[in-house]
């Protein structure tokens, strides 16, 4: 998950501190040095980090902690509190035109991801939003970069206008504002093509598409692993074109995200979007309150608990939680249940929203691939209704059955066995943390 | 006899190799005037070396990407260093902050851990790596094209199947540098493309065959078992193959190409480095830190869109190109 690295060092230098009673100066200089460093080296903006540091100190050892009941407590909340000042305070949506068609222009250096973050933007605005997106080829430059929008245009069945490589981009996006009318398109999204901040030339070109477009959100599309320069960058962009917004990408990757982060401190333009992986809909609104627990080990249950509502069927997860609750959950369910989270997007990322999910031992660097569910399916399928919903009866010679039935190896049986069983285990602790309140093992919720 | 100092040591060595030196100096200008602006101001701004000029003196390197850790260690050495030299100027520090970063980049080697590998005859095979976005497929042209101007054959395999428009990005580059593409469809199986394209070089007894692969994160454990099995074709089809494992960086990457370097060496051996998009303000220092922990090299680096912008590495014109006005002073 992004942020891992960042969030891990936060989350030990914050555990030092949580269960004091009482919280002095000097803990507290210690913190900010531990954090000081983790977010150095996280990439975060060293101005910002100085500023962050003095922020937190200075309310840490004023009187909002020392009259606390639970200071350490307390300072973890500043922690959060500023990491989510930091990174934009509330979440900021997406522009809408009063005279559609809402125009946005997508810029960036080369190889950000503006080209797949445009396909996908338009994706969300449909789901989402029920909007109809045209996508709009500008990217005359870099080789194939049109046909890369056509394609990702045909796989998301969303028209793209282009005028081939020859066309100037402004006159490009000329056009194709009279298309979109003409069409009824309520969003045009423009493509451009990637371009060094410090290109005098076609940051001009940028300016003029921009006057000619009128555009309602100039975004800035930033790829989450740069490192110090992307203040520099960030800096520059705004200062030509006055962006409107920032989507960041490739946060899945085990990048600590800190200089995009501190894009925010610096332009105060925020984060709107973020890429969360490399399917067309791994594109996320930004919340930074909820980024900010989950890079602290808090968990994000409300992004959790809105996927599941906008994927899983309520009846069945009534069902479902039933069965969990009583512990009469069968491999039949697993299926069932694997399906659901098939739908919900890859479950690395699902676990990583759980509070306390990434201290379960073995679940840190659990992947899954679409290859093994396959295997998974496979394998329950080839087992009998009574190994189903018994598996404690399967023996070597059924094993050696379901394996040669579904093509996988006795091996891989009994991994989806013990997986089984371990996931059993994780919901008899979900379903006594629940009976017994705060006081769950394994799971600590700090703020609840 | 008193040795020469660093900066006239570097000022000798390339009067002869003026152009090298000039292609580094230009291409460098922005991350020059954004660096040394820095240090410069840094150095005017101490009447001594004191503790809290080493504070802003670390600020700056990790501005400029250094590895914290690198950082670290390198104040540590130069505070030795100050010590034993008996520097008081700050400005003195400036040749020697300049004499540690070589050092500490070649570590006792010498430059031919620049060189790029070829087999002495027969098929040469290199796999391009990284994660997505830095340049993979643009490098990959501009060397194929200089390769080819050299009268080396060259083939070019596309092995990123999975983004759209890729292929066809590859082939335009096969088509200007003259190199012929193995493809197949989008969606394939790389490893099949590789394979292929194998068969195909040693049948048309091309010189180099250049292997395109997929951007992917380092994390994804499941793209980097693909590539793992790319990587076990090759050396398993063509003797001492690959003869590089080329890693592209994105000069604008910070502390995470760090754990790229770590995690694509784990599968594929990464032997060198090829740093891109180095004309912006990005400083790339993260490549020290990768040479100092993990030691590897960097082979290439990019200046700029042209063909010719992509240049060999060379540690010694790269502190030439930070730190050109001082040097030619």
């Amino acid at each position: 998950m992004a942020f891992e690295g960042l969030s891990s060092r936060l989350q030990e230098t914050i555990k030092k501190i949580t269960g004091k009673g009482k919280v002095s100066e000097q803990d507290v200089n210690q913190m900010a040095r531990e954090i000081r460093l983790a977010l150095l080296e996280a990439d975060v903006n060293f101005k910002v980090v100085r500023q962050f540091i003095n922020d937190i100190k200075e309310r840490a050892v004023g009187q909002e902690v020392m009259e606390s009941l639970t200071p350490g407590q307390q300072v973890i909340k500043i922690v959060k509190d500023e990491l989510t000042n930091l990174m934009g305070g509330s979440q900021s949506k997406i522009a809408v035109s009063d005279k559609p068609p809402t125009v946005i222009m997508m810029t960036g250096l080369q190889g950000a991801g503006k080209t797949t973050t445009t396909g996908k933007l338009a994706n969300l605005l449909r789901k989402q939003y029920n909007r109809k997106p045209l996508l709009v080829a500008c990217d005359v430059y870099r080789p194939a970069a049109i046909k890369q929008l056509q394609t990702l245009g045909k796989q998301l069945n969303i028209p793209v206008f282009e005028m081939g490589t020859e066309a100037n981009p402004v006159d490009i996006a000329k056009k194709a504002l009279e298309y979109a009318k003409e069409e009824h398109h309520d969003y045009v999204i423009i493509d451009t093509a990637g371009r060094l901040h410090v290109d005098g030339e076609l940051m001009q070109e940028l300016k003029d598409m921009k006057e000619a477009a009128k555009p309602d959100e100039i975004f800035l599309v930033v790829d989450a692993m740069t490192g110090q320069d992307a203040v520099n960058v960030a800096e520059q962009f705004d200062k030509e074109l006055d962006i409107t917004g920032l989507i960041l990408t490739k946060l899945d990757g085990d990048t600590r995200g800190g200089a995009a982060l501190s894009i925010k401190a610096v332009t105060g333009k925020p984060i709107k979007f973020v890429g969360m992986g490399e399917k067309l809909d791994q594109l996320e609104e930004f919340h930074p309150d909820r980024m900010a627990s989950r890079i602290l080990g808090m968990g994000d249950m409300l992004s959790l608990i809105e996927k599941a509502q906008a994927t899983i069927d309520e009846k069945k997860a009534k069902e479902m939680e039933e069965k969990m609750r009583t512990m009469s959950f069968t491999l039949d369910d697993f299926l069932e249940q694997m399906e659901q989270v098939k739908k919900m997007g890859p479950l690395d990322e699902l676990l990583s929203m759980l509070p306390g999910a990434n201290k379960i031992r073995g679940l840190k660097n659990v992947q899954f691939d679409e290859k093994q569910l396959k295997h998974i399916e496979a394998i329950i399928l080839s087992m009998t209704k009574e190994e189903r919903e018994n598996p404690q009866i399967l023996n070597a010679s059924r094993k050696r059955r379901i394996a040669k039935g579904s093509g996988t190896t006795v091996a891989q049986v009994n991994r989806l066995v013990k997986q089984f069983n371990e996931m059993k285990k994780m919901m008899k602790q979900m379903a006594n943390m629940q009976k017994k309140g705060k006081k769950g093992k394994g799971f600590t919720f700090p703020f609840m | 006899m008193e040795t020469m100092g660093f900066f006239n040591r570097l000022k000798s060595k390339f009067s002869k190799k003026e152009e090298e030196a000039k292609t580094y100096k230009e291409g460098m200008n922005r991350t020059r005037q954004s660096f040394t602006e820095k240090l410069n101001d840094l150095v005017a701004r101490y009447r001594q070396v004191d503790e809290e000029f080493f504070e802003e003196l670390e600020e700056t390197l990790i501005l400029a990407d250094v590895g914290v850790t690198t950082v670290m260690d390198l104040i540590d050495d130069l505070k030795f260093e100050v010590q034993r030299k008996n520097i008081k100027e700050p400005k003195a520090m400036l040749e020697v902050i300049s004499e540690k970063l070589v050092e500490i980049y070649y570590n006792g080697e010498d430059e031919s851990i620049s060189e790029l590998n070829f087999q002495a005859d027969g098929l040469t095979v290199f796999l391009v790596v990284g994660v997505n976005g830095v340049g993979k497929t643009t490098s990959i042209g501009k060397l194929a094209a200089q390769l080819t101007k050299e009268g080396k054959k060259v083939v070019l395999a596309a092995g990123d199947t999975f983004r759209a428009g890729a292929i066809e990005q590859l082939e335009e580059w096969g088509k200007r540098s003259n190199a012929e593409v193995i493809k197949q469809a989008e969606g394939s199986d790389p490893a099949a493309v590789i394979f292929d394209a194998i068969k195909a070089a040693k049948s048309r007894e091309a010189d180099v065959l250049i292997c395109d692969t997929a951007g992917r994160l380092q994390n994804k454990v499941n793209l980097m078992k693909e590539l793992e099995k790319i990587h076990r074709i090759i050396k398993r089809e063509v003797p001492n193959a690959p003869h590089e494992v080329l890693l592209v960086l994105d000069a604008t990457t910070g502390q995470n190409a760090l754990s790229q370097a770590k995690t694509f060496s784990e599968v594929t051996d990464v032997s060198g480095i090829v740093l891109t998009k180095l004309d912006g303000t990005a400083k790339g220092g993260i490549v020290i830190a990768i040479k100092n922990e993990l030691n590897i090299p960097v082979k290439l680096v990019g200046f700029g869109e042209g063909i010719e912008d992509l240049r060999p590495f060379d540690a010694h014109a790269f502190v030439y190109g930070l730190f050109a006005d001082l040097v030619e002073e």
